[in-house]
């Protein structure tokens, strides 16, 4: 193996670079000086971004332990724009003074935990999988303990790591099953020896069952709500956007490729998740007074349609969800992030504090407003064509029942995602929120989502861009 | 040839929209007019450079040939369905992008001096720009469907402007009218959208009109009526045509459109966006001609009644702009009649040609009616007849280049109005003699009112004005004088050279039995006009007491907006939404609230599953799988 070759994992090791620069910086940096990194580490996590998007060459590394394919590398960047959107959303909170002394635990959590995700996208075989899923689950748990003094944040720090045990026992479970039937953790091997047998459908239960967990699918979702709602809103953001799309990528090439000969046994099973999850999601979203509560279950919601695309085990259906993770990080995003300055200005997170919020801040309700639009899929924003394109995908396999569930689950989630947008212009009240000066990261942010929700769904080359990587890889 | 390049010419004045549309408020005005007038400018430029480079092309098999100059797939959703965005260039889309883009252009140059000091001053440019954006978008579409698209962002910008003045309650159901009438038409044009790709498989123009195509074969057999599915769908997108158009029974929104400033009066309601339906039936004319001749002779029908009837209206207004609509309508009618007694190919095609050619040439002289009455109206701020008059003396140059307008339109002899309507009248004799005869008529009666406002605006008698009326600044005058000139001139251009029904260059002669009558009901027309309005006398009002019954008919626009009043108040108001309005409140509303409240109850129930206790959670999670396995494992052995 020549050295070269370890520039396959190039996006692994900017990152693993990153975090060590992080470190090197707290060693160099006076105490009360540190917060001076954060410039310096979102800008050069944006200059990572941008190096992902350069070409690079597709292979096999560790014996096929390691795959980087042209579809593996965009995920990875989508997945790094998102970061990106979330430290910029981040750096204000982060110079807050309490959190002066954990700026660089911040990052190389994070980093920690995005390597991970790389690393399970990319992986060849089930260890490589677990050893990802792992180092991105694991620090995870502190991310969400960040704020360790507040109650509800070690609450969420502690019920994540106490859940995310109980299904990754369930997931090697179920794994140790697929080994001891095959006799090879390797994709590529399990693919080749799997067989219709009960032992093996038990095994696909088990490992649908940890991945249900980390796309909080219902019924392994229950550990969302309280977790999302103790841990501060960045990490709510990343977990609910960033994690679950990885989760999302490396569940749907594993049923697509590995599992494939199981079809007739998950689709069934997605079949019905995807009703469970979209209606549970909803049922609870409807009721959220808190935006953070409301954008967190609404994210379970959306999970649920994601499913659809995974029914049409296809280039197509990859395509589709590939697409609608990358428009649902900008919509989702851009709402949290107005949430989150709006919170962090002004302390206040219910829907009833944005009574006429257009009064003051006409800027923070108009992004609000077309973020919730997008994920609610009212075209002309790209949230409409990422919903239609995975409606379209299970149409074309038959499902006709099904995404007439999805469109009403569609109208009530629109019932809900109205209700802040009513608030803002419509309910008139007597204090409205004050004019907020948000930082010049937050704007950033915000104009990044904004241009997203509105490049993405009209500039259709990025789908037909996806398609092609899809098509490279073959499914 | 490579023509990308002409994807900027509609995409130059979107960006100065979507600018000016950010930036309004926080520019000066003059600012904003210029940032527009200069995009616009550069969109003219390259249109000029469009059409040289395209008719300098060498031609194969002696014919033109249609270039997709730039094409991208917008929306794919199969391989057979997928709509693109483009930009098509032929030799019609070609004239028209000189055609909107030098229209265009003068009336930015003309706003900077008619709108100054309005307050929104650079909204006004922000919307002439989304308009220019929208007509070109829709003059280069690749497909029908983009067309659409772009005709309906047209009729909302023609929207945005008649309301401009949105302050005027008249202006705001003006825009409210002319955007449900034509909203209406297009329902029928997106029936007639729908049932045409059904049939054919395509949206695409170039596989669509294709003489050869397969396209044109598809849908021949009986369906309705006994007429073909592609006659109907045909028939169905000319409803859009004609309701864009202006042409009768859809025409009622053109007048009062009028209530917008006149510059967008001269530019979309005169020379550009109410010629879109005749340029729609000249797009898909291959396949009228060929697949559904009963659609092209109701498109004949249509516009020879809208020419007949439209004149006969505007003998009798006394607002000038008005008068200038129902002639526009009236003109739109002969290129209507034009289209419709084409045939395909060669000398049978004349037609067509004229059509174009008139379209052309009507959009230059027409434009410089409008901007004329436009600087009338500036200096005496009023659009009524009886408020002007002597106004030779203040305003000599708008005087002068009014009457060169005058002259064309009433089709004397070396001005370009001749050639396009001669041309007309005589593909009109050799196809449909009753036709002719009423197009003929029309000839007179245009001459007749044109000379009727030329006369008692700039000669009569002078009313008791203000104050002295004075001409207008150089940025108005300027593109005066500059359509004057086109007027004149752009009747010499060979026309049949470059635009033909198939491409393909052929002669074309005036025809003495045609333009000697032709010329003589002009000029009677005139001679009319000066006995009765060159001095004040009582002649009008006693002609029109003789004719009282007649007139006051036509005074009244033959009472068609009463007729749509009734028709909705009474019937659809009373007899179809009162009852809907009912069912929607007491059935709909009722089952939405009761799913409403099914929903949040629902959503009380299981709000117990989210306790809080991990155990809980463990206990869901481990029963979910239990569940899951069970049904499974069922499943596998019950197979």
């Amino acid at each position: 193996m020549q050295l070269e070759n370890f520039l396959l994992m190039r996006h692994e090791l900017l990152l693993l670079l990153l975090a060590l620069l992080v470190l090197v910086f707290e060693i160099f940096t006076d105490d009360g000086k540190i917060h001076k990194i954060i410039p310096w580490i979102t800008g050069l996590f944006v200059l990572v971004t941008f190096a992902g998007f350069l070409p690079q060459t597709e292979g096999v590394l560790f014996g096929g332990m390691f795959r980087i394919t042209g579809m593996q590398i965009m995920m990875k960047n989508i997945l790094n724009v998102g970061v990106a959107i979330i430290l910029l959303q981040s750096a204000v909170w982060l110079k807050k003074p309490e959190n002066s002394g954990k700026i660089s635990e911040y990052y190389i959590l994070l980093l920690s935990t995005l390597i991970g995700m790389n690393f399970m996208i990319s992986s060849g075989d089930f260890l490589m999988f677990y050893l990802g899923l792992e180092l991105a689950t694991i620090p995870m748990a502190v991310l969400a303990a960040f704020d360790r003094y507040r109650n509800n944040s070690a609450e969420a720090g502690i019920k994540l790591i106490l859940s995310s045990a109980l299904s990754s026992g369930i997931l090697l479970f179920g794994l140790s099953m697929l080994y001891g039937m095959t006799g090879s953790i390797y994709f590529d091997a399990i693919n080749a020896n799997i067989n219709q047998s009960p032992l093996m459908a038990l095994s696909l239960i088990f490992f649908f069952a940890g991945m249900g967990f980390k796309i909080s699918l219902v019924p392994f979702h229950l550990w969302t709500a309280d977790v999302y709602e103790g841990a501060p809103v960045s990490v709510t953001s990343y977990l609910s956007v960033v994690s679950k799309g990885a989760a999302v990528f490396i569940f749907s090439i594993i049923l697509f490729t590995v599992f494939d000969k199981l079809s007739g046994y998950w689709i069934n099973m997605v079949y019905a998740l995807a009703i469970l999850t979209m209606t549970v999601g909803n049922l609870f979203a409807i009721r959220q007074k808190n935006m953070k509560r409301f954008l967190a279950f609404s994210s379970i919601a959306q999970a649920g349609f994601i499913l659809l695309g995974i029914l049409n085990a296809s280039e197509f259906g990859m395509t589709t969800i590939m697409y609608f993770v990358l428009v649902y990080i900008f919509s989702n995003l851009g709402a949290f992030g107005v949430v989150s300055a709006i919170s962090y200005f002004t302390g206040k997170e219910n829907m009833d504090d944005y009574d006429s919020l257009y009064k003051n801040n006409p800027k923070l309700s108009l992004l609000l407003t077309i973020s919730l639009f997008s994920l609610a899929g009212i075209p002309p924003f790209a949230g409409f064509f990422g919903k239609f394109f995975l409606f379209m995908s299970a149409a074309s396999q038959g499902y006709y029942w099904l995404v007439f569930i999805a469109v009403l689950n569609a109208t009530i989630s629109l019932y809900y995602y109205l209700l802040p947008v009513k608030a803002m212009f419509i309910n008139k009240s007597e204090t409205p929120l004050p004019v907020i000066k948000s930082d010049v990261y937050t704007r950033i942010a915000l104009i990044l989502c904004a241009v997203g929700i509105f490049g993405v769904g009209f500039y259709s080359p990025v789908y037909e861009w996806i398609y092609q990587l899809v098509l490279q890889f073959g499914i | 040839m490579n023509f990308t390049y002409t994807v900027l010419i509609p995409l130059i004045p979107l960006f100065t929209f979507l600018f000016l549309g950010l930036a309004s408020g926080r520019i000066k005005p003059q600012l904003g007019g210029l940032i527009g007038t200069t995009g616009l400018f550069i969109s003219w430029i390259l249109s000029l450079m469009t059409v040289f480079k395209y008719f300098s092309l060498e031609k194969v098999d002696g014919a033109y040939q249609q270039i997709i100059g730039y094409n991208m797939v917008w929306l794919n959703f199969s391989d057979k369905l997928h709509i693109d965005m483009g930009v098509f260039i032929d030799p019609i889309s070609v004239m028209m992008l000189f055609v909107v883009t030098t229209v265009s252009f003068l009336v930015h140059v003309y706003s900077l001096g008619y709108m100054k000091g309005e307050t929104g001053f650079v909204r006004f440019y922000s919307f002439l720009s989304l308009f220019s954006f929208s007509m070109l978008g829709l003059v280069l579409a690749t497909n029908i469907f983009q067309m659409y698209m772009f005709w309906e962002l047209v009729g909302v910008s023609s929207f945005l402007l008649i309301g401009f003045y949105y302050q005027k309650p008249s202006a705001v159901a003006a825009s409210k009218k002319a955007f449900i009438v034509t909203r209406f038409a297009d329902l029928g044009f997106l029936i007639g959208i729908l049932l045409l790709s059904f049939n054919t498989g395509t949206f695409d123009f170039l596989e669509l009109t294709n003489p050869q195509g397969a396209a044109m074969q598809t849908g021949s057999g009986a369906w309705l009526l006994g007429l073909s599915t592609m006659t109907w769908s045909l028939i169905f997108v000319f409803m859009g045509g004609a309701g864009k158009s202006a042409m009768f029974p859809l025409h009622i929104w053109l007048p009062d459109a009028m209530e917008g400033p006149t510059p967008v009066s001269a530019l979309i309601h005169a020379a550009t966006m109410v010629v879109a339906g005749v340029y729609l039936v000249a797009r898909l004319f291959p396949v009228y001609a060929l697949s559904a001749p009963v659609g092209l002779e109701i498109v004949a029908w249509v516009g020879a009644t809208s020419s007949l009837f439209a004149a006969i209206i505007a003998t009798t207004q006394f607002d000038i702009k008005r008068v200038l609509a129902y002639s526009t309508m009236s003109q739109i009618g002969y290129m209507m009649v034009g289209l419709g007694v084409s045939g395909y190919g060669g000398h049978d095609g004349l037609g067509y040609m004229a059509s174009m050619f008139h379209l052309t040439t009507h959009a230059m002289f027409k434009a410089l009616l409008f901007l004329g009455a436009g600087s009338i109206i500036h200096a005496v701020h009023s659009n009524v007849m009886n408020e002007m008059g002597g106004l030779r003396k203040y305003m000599p140059i708008t005087h002068i280049t009014f009457l060169i307008a005058c002259l064309t339109i009433a089709g004397i002899p070396g001005l370009s109005g001749f050639f396009s309507k001669d041309e007309i009248l005589a593909a009109a004799y050799h196809h449909n003699k009753a036709i002719f005869f009423i197009q003929m008529f029309v000839a007179g009666l245009t001459a007749f009112y044109m000379f009727r406002l030329y006369f008692r605006v700039f000669w009569n008698k002078e009313p008791h004005y203000h104050h002295t009326p004075h001409e207008s600044p150089l940025t108005m005058t300027i593109p005066l004088m500059m359509l004057a000139f086109a007027s004149i001139f752009i009747g010499y251009i060979p026309f049949s050279d470059y635009i033909s029904s198939d491409f393909k260059p052929f002669e074309t002669h005036i025809e003495g039995i045609i333009a000697i009558p032709s010329v003589l009901v002009g000029l009677i027309g005139i001679a009319i006009a000066w006995v009765m309005y060159k001095k004040d006398s009582d002649l009008p009002d006693r002609v029109s007491h003789g004719f009282r019954f007649f007139h006051r008919w036509a005074f009244n626009k033959f009472y068609i907006d009463e007729v749509y009043l009734f028709i909705t108040h009474k019937f659809v108001f009373n007899r179809i939404s009162t009852p809907i309005a009912w069912f929607d409140r007491h059935v709909i509303d009722a089952t939405m609230d009761g799913i409403g409240w099914i929903t949040v109850s629902t959503s009380r129930l299981i709000k117990p599953l989210q306790s809080g206790q991990l155990q809980k959670y463990g206990f869901v999670f481990l029963s979910g799988v239990i569940i899951m396995a069970l049904v499974l494992l069922y499943a596998a052995f019950a197979a």
